[in-house]
């Protein structure tokens, strides 16, 4: 059987791919890509655990579920703004969306 | 080494490997197409978990859905996808210290808290194994129970509806007056 730290570590290695990705990418999109990787670090991790320490209370289940939900939202609102911001400005690259800068 | 180990390692370096693409690769479209083949991976792990509806839904909600959004987004936007420059901003360097930093300092965590030296012992043994219709029936209970997680359930369902509604209202072409 598989240890339950195999799981841990493959979600620490996806959530660290996503990390950089959201921190070193250009394009907006790309960002908003890495972001679903790391949500989908945090359910493997959800899920394991559930699996490992209480299969008999769904909680892990439950909040892999919400987090499902929410990131379909962030995506839909995201790539909603991304559009909206392409359509004026004419660019997705993230430094270049500087108005608030002071 | 069990089937389930070479499965598991086989899982690992799809969704690892497809990973390190989605974040490097200079072509959107090739990364977001490596992105669906990284949620494919994740998917397996589900099933390796036993958990067969979070599985079916990873399939359906992110692979049908959320990723031929981002294509999506990423066809509309594609006159500036020119694939000649750097895909990384000016601070990509110190990024990857940062990330470097905060995996190693969770890998650390995972295997000083899981060696048989430590202080704090969580079981990292094989659980009882669950009947395969059991975590769906217990899943499926617990939203509709009202000791459990029904009012979050109903929560996440406006949230989502609000969510789409002021997506289309963001995206929306403004009116020429």
């Amino acid at each position: 059987m598989i240890p339950l730290s195999w799981y841990l570590i493959v979600s620490a290695l996806l959530f660290s791919i996503g990390l950089f990705g959201l921190l070193a990418r250009r394009n907006a999109v790309a960002m908003l890509m890495a972001v679903e990787l790391m949500l989908n670090a945090v359910n493997i991790n959800l899920v394991a655990f559930w699996r490992y320490q209480t299969p008999e209370a769904p909680a892990g289940l439950a909040w892999a579920v919400f987090v499902l939900t929410i990131a379909a939202a962030e995506a839909a609102v995201g790539l909603a703004l991304i559009i909206s911001v392409y359509r004026r400005r004419d660019s997705v690259i993230a430094e270049e969306l500087d108005t608030l800068k002071f | 080494m069990t089937s389930q180990q070479v499965i598991f390692i086989i899982l690992a370096v799809i969704t690892l490997a497809s990973g390190l693409v989605v974040v490097t690769n200079r072509n959107l479209f090739h990364a977001a197409l490596a992105m669906m083949l990284s949620f494919f991976g994740v998917a397996g792990f589900y099933v390796l978990l036993e958990a067969p509806f979070l599985a079916a839904s990873q399939l359906l909600v992110y692979i049908g859905a959320i990723s031929i959004l981002i294509i999506f987004a990423i066809m509309m936007t594609r006159r500036l996808m020119s694939t000649d420059e750097s895909p990384f901003n000016s601070q990509w360097i110190a990024a990857l210290f940062g990330t470097l930093l905060i995996g190693g300092l969770i890998i650390f965590v995972i295997v000083s808290v899981f060696s048989p030296f430590g202080d704090i012992i969580i079981a990292n043994s094989a659980p009882p194994s669950l009947a395969v219709q059991e975590s769906t029936v217990l899943l499926g209970r617990s939203f509709v129970d009202p000791d459990q997680y029904v009012i979050p359930f109903e929560i996440a369902s406006v949230l989502l509806l609000g969510a789409l509604v002021g997506s289309i209202a963001i995206a929306r072409p403004e009116k020429e007056s």
